[in-house]
């Protein structure tokens, strides 16, 4: 198919940013000469970033077969770029008034945000093995560059250098593992493109070492999306890192692996090897992350333990094997960022000063920001799955779509998890409601900015989950063409 | 039927709507006057209800798409089995208003934006027809009620709210995974539609089970009761007002509304455990009643008792266990909800709810006592209030089943004697008299206090026109049930198939593994 560059105008638009921000990180800051006369880059980044939204509205419909066959844009694409366009526009937001960033690194801060966005927007796009290997890389470079990046006390967060190390420690191993999958497919498939692969046998009895490849592969994914058994650096990397960059690292890179497993959970049908292997892994994985979110008082550790259990929801939607499951799972994960997104707001907001909060210092929220404080209730019901929120929707859907395809033992896991997890959610709400604060209190943000962003996150947490009609189409059309 | 207004819907938005207003009054005192109005107001929304036909068929039915690909919709409807749990609720909510009028004094708007939200949850949980809607309103009822008692509650009010919270919520998971099992294996989210479809005995013992953990956790059925007491005791009157008097009718709605039409033949295999479990709940509930110093954990225990007799009635199968089942429903929620009303207004007197510490009160204030006699007698079930009508059509449909039934409910009856009595006695005429200088009730009270009294005698003495209504839908439903279970039998009675035909479903059965062995 013939080249047109209309087609990847949201990418360019989004590398345009990267090498705006660029040339403004080699140019100094404010104390160089001439470097009074550009905004800050969290000054004019927001608007930006807004218009990259409209953007990605206006290249919607965008279809095709791009980069000999390596690149696809189609529904798919095309849903979860806007969602990591809108995330990636909450997310600078959120950063724009990071107190823990000294004015020197905020380009270089952004720079990377911004590669790891695009990363993941050809992530999204991507339908050949090596290319999707690449967009990975791409996307989990730039993070291990943005996670040590918190102030503390005058120089750098020692808890934050530790966050860095494991999280590249970490990922190094999980690319690894999945470039290491990758060859076992390559060799007994003979090729890398997901189309071909499709119409290819997986059953371990036939090709064993594809089956042990494509395990292997999806290692890699598992690693973003913090499933058991590639969890381990989510909760500590959530508390190291600064709340805003948290907000980040817990949201987008979730939607770049979903969409990779979404295309490549087409290839598997319920009652194979590999899909039991998916759903075993959910389900310890939303039990495990459940269990341990019990225990946490660090707000953001929760959040961890918590994304650890999300992640084993969406495996419910992908091991359905039908359109409607990986529409489901689509779905959820946008939920899944909705939620998140709103509730990282929200602690960023309260920590003014940038410390990690601690459950207890949640108490009397109601009286000190009564709309945040409804915000957080509002995000902490919905991760519970409470109607009518989006996250009641997207678990509603998960379930119907799952029920009576040979998994129903993982639907009742789901529905027993929820009744876990309702503790430590509720435990958020239960702190800021009922509780009278203590000492020394952090002083939340109560300006106009952060009370219209947390109501907007509320709204659409709130609306999607009343009507969820609209945005479920766009996620069923997108699984339809993915398994018509 | 066609009043120009979509009655059921204007019922469930408006009190959102009003809520929403609350956010613009400043003053305490402003916002208890609006808030009474807008009761009153949704009353007079109510009134076209009162155009009910006596008929079995779901009345004012609304429908609209909600989300079709999913097949989710938007239906509302009452019959005789809903009718009167909707009355009910609107008519409690003026009651809570006055009677938190000074009780509640901190945080008042938000107080009563939780009366307010609550009312529209319970609505719609009364009038959804579809499974998904029943489920949001389920669980949005929740949040009000767990800060009702969180927020304006008593010194453990942590404790019992997160009980009541975790309790209730973990429940209602199952019901969740029972309403996907139901879409997928019946194909529709409609309840009206889910009643006619028959399946298969394996698929009903698990849905069964799933539905009644949920639904016995929320009337509380013995041993899932022990939420209610610490939950009744730290709430605040106006929410234990609405606990006793509508959220625990939830619970028995569901089995009447899901159980028994979704599930017959579960509900028949299970009906010994459920009539056990009910006697239980009546012996058990009133033996511990008689235990108690704390008046409100006195009425919290025999909400258990009278709550056993419900359930007992429902799983009797007999057209009078389910009218009685109906009545006793209707009965606990005017009495029991009134008793908790008297609570809370002696608690103002004398801030304490020990029986020690509300003494010998007939001599200084006797309009109190009076209605405190009233209400207790309604409770025990004496002859010409309410309560004796509910209870008597329970002990005609038990005896009906069996004897030995009828034989072990009577002690229950003889405790509640027993405990209201006791209780009712040392208010009365205790000594020391700790009521010397506590003025009597005043008209506001005599006001939230009448309206109560005036229902025990009309259902008591009258109840000809609650019959009217609930008679035609508890027909039916016994009906139905009588003959969905009958068809079963018959064929199980039939001659065992031939062994050929055996060996084929066998094949079959195994060739399906993962789909059967789920369902």
């Amino acid at each position: 198919m013939e080249f047109n560059p209309v087609l990847i105008v949201p990418e360019l638009y989004q590398l345009l940013l990267i090498v705006a921000l660029l040339l403004q990180s080699l140019g100094g800051g404010p104390n160089r000469p001439g470097g009074t006369e550009t905004p800050p880059a969290e000054r004019w980044l927001p608007y930006f970033a807004g218009f990259g939204v409209f953007v990605n509205i206006v290249s919607w419909g965008a279809e095709g077969l791009i980069f000999g066959g390596a690149y696809k844009l189609d529904a798919l694409s095309q849903f979860f770029k806007l969602a990591i366009s809108a995330g990636f526009y909450v997310a600078v937001l959120n950063a724009a008034r990071q107190s823990t960033l000294t004015e020197r690194k905020r380009p270089d801060y952004f720079m990377l945000l911004a590669i790891s966005a695009w990363g993941l927007m050809i992530l999204s796009s991507a339908v050949e093995l090596i290319t999707i290997y690449i967009a990975l890389e791409i996307s989990s470079y730039s993070l291990y560059a943005v996670i040590p990046l918190r102030a503390f006390g005058g120089k750098g967060d020692p808890r934050a250098a530790e966050a860095g190390i494991k999280y590249i420690l970490f990922g190094a191993v999980a690319t690894a593992i999945a470039l290491f999958g990758f060859s076992y497919i390559l060799a007994s498939q003979n090729t890398s493109y997901i189309a071909q692969l499709a119409q290819r046998s997986w059953s371990f009895q036939a090709q064993p070492m594809a089956v042990v490849g494509l395990s292997l592969f999806m290692g890699g994914m598992f690693y973003k999306l913090a499933l058991f058994p590639f969890h381990f650096w989510c909760p500590d990397v959530y508390q190291g890192a600064s709340n805003e960059t948290a907000s980040f690292v817990a949201t987008l890179p979730k939607l770049g692996a979903v969409v990779v497993l979404v295309r490549l959970a087409a290839l598997l049908k319920p009652g194979l090897e590999i899909t039991t292997l998916l759903a075993v892994l959910g389900a310890i994985s939303m039990t495990y992350g459940n269990l341990c979110a019990l225990a946490q008082t660090d707000v953001k550790r929760l959040l961890g333990f918590s994304s650890v259990a999300h992640a084993g929801y969406v495996m419910v939607g992908l091991v359905a094997g039908t359109a409607m499951g990986l529409s489901a799972a689509a779905f959820y994960a946008l939920a899944y960022v909705c939620m998140n997104l709103l509730c990282f707001w929200v602690i960023s907001r309260v920590a003014t000063d940038g410390r990690n909060l601690q459950l207890d210092d949640l108490n009397g929220l109601y009286r000190r920001a009564p709309a945040l404080a409804f915000a957080l209730a509002v995000g902490a019901f919905a991760l519970v799955g409470l109607p009518p929120t989006i996250g009641f929707a997207g678990k509603l859907f998960l379930a119907m779509a799952a029920w009576n395809h040979g998994y129903n033992w993982l639907v009742i896991t789901l529905g027993v998890n929820s009744a876990i997890a309702i503790f430590y959610y509720l435990s958020l709400v239960r702190h800021a409601y009922t509780h009278e604060a203590g000492e020394n209190p952090p002083v939340p943000d109560n300006s106009p900015f952060s009370v219209c962003g947390a109501g907007l996150l509320t709204a659409v947490v709130l609306l999607f989950g009343i009507a969820p009609a609209g945005l479920f189409d766009y996620a069923v059309r997108a699984g339809q063409q993915l398994l018509p | 039927m066609d009043f120009g207004y979509p009655v059921l819907t204007s019922l469930i938005v408006f009190p959102l709507v009003a809520a929403a207003g609350l956010f613009l009054i400043k003053s305490p005192q402003v916002a208890r006057t609006y808030t009474f109005g807008a009761s009153i107001l949704e009353l007079i929304f109510g009134l076209p209800l009162l155009r009910y036909r006596f008929i079995a068929d779901f009345q004012f039915t609304e429908k609209a798409a909600w989300v079709p690909q999913w097949g989710l919709n938007y239906a509302l409807g009452v019959d005789g089995i809903s009718y009167l749990m909707v009355m009910l609720t609107l008519a409690i909510l003026p009651l809570c208003v006055l009677c938190s009028w000074t009780y509640i004094s901190k945080r008042v708007k938000e107080f009563h934006f939780c009366l307010l939200f609550m009312t529209s949850a319970c609505v719609g949980v009364f009038t959804s027809l579809d499974l998904v809607l029943f489920y949001v309103f389920w669980e949005a009822m929740l949040i009000p009620m767990y800060l009702l008692i969180a927020v304006w509650g008593g010194d453990q009010r942590r404790y019992a709210s997160l009980k009541f919270f975790l309790y209730t919520l973990a429940g209602s998971m199952f019901l969740l995974v029972a309403i996907v099992a139901f879409r997928v294996t019946g194909g529709t989210f409609s309840i009206p539609e889910l009643m006619r479809t028959h399946f298969s005995f394996d698929f009903q013992f698990w849905a069964f089970l799933a539905m009644a953990l949920a639904f016995a956790i929320k009337v509380p059925m013995f041993p899932f009761h022990t939420w209610l007491p610490a939950a009744h005791v730290q709430a605040p009157s106006a929410g234990s007002v609405i606990l006793a008097a509508v959220l625990l009718k939830m619970g028995t709605y569901g089995f009447l509304r899901f159980c028994l039409p979704l599930t017959p033949d579960a509900s028949v295999y299970f009906a010994p455990l459920m009539i056990a479990v009910s006697i239980a709940s009546i012996l058990y509930g009133g033996a511990i009643a008689l235990g108690q110093t704390d008046i409100k954990k006195l009425v919290a225990y025999s909400s258990v008792e009278h709550m056993g007799f419900v359930t007992l009635g429902i799983f009797l199968f007999n057209v009078r266990g389910v009218e009685g089942a109906l009545f006793q429903m209707l009965n606990h929620g005017v009495v029991t909800g009134a008793l908790f009303m008297m609570i809370g207004a002696v608690y103002e007197r004398s801030h304490s709810r020990e029986i020690s510490a509300n003494m010998g009160m007939g001599k200084y204030l006797p309009a109190f006592m009076g209605f405190w006699g009233l209400y207790a007698l309604a409770s025990i079930g004496f002859p010409g209030t309410n309560g004796f009508v509910g209870e008597m059509l329970v002990f005609v449909g038990a005896f009906q089943k069996n004897p030995y039934i009828g034989a072990l409910i009577v002690p229950g009856v003889l405790l509640s004697a027993a405990y209201m009595f006791r209780v009712t006695i040392k208010m009365a005429w205790g000594t020391p008299s700790t009521a010397r200088l506590w003025r009597d009730l005043n008209t506001r009270e005599l006001v939230y206090l009448v309206v109560p009294a005036v229902f025990v005698f009309y259902i008591g003495l009258a109840p000809k026109v609650f019959f009217n209504v609930i008679d035609p839908s508890v027909e039916k439903l016994v009906g139905d049930f009588a003959s969905r279970t009958a068809v079963v039998q018959t064929a199980s009675a039939q001659p065992a198939p031939p062994a050929l035909s055996g060996v084929a479903t066998a094949v079959a059965a195994t060739a399906q593994t993962p789909v059967a062995v789920n369902n």
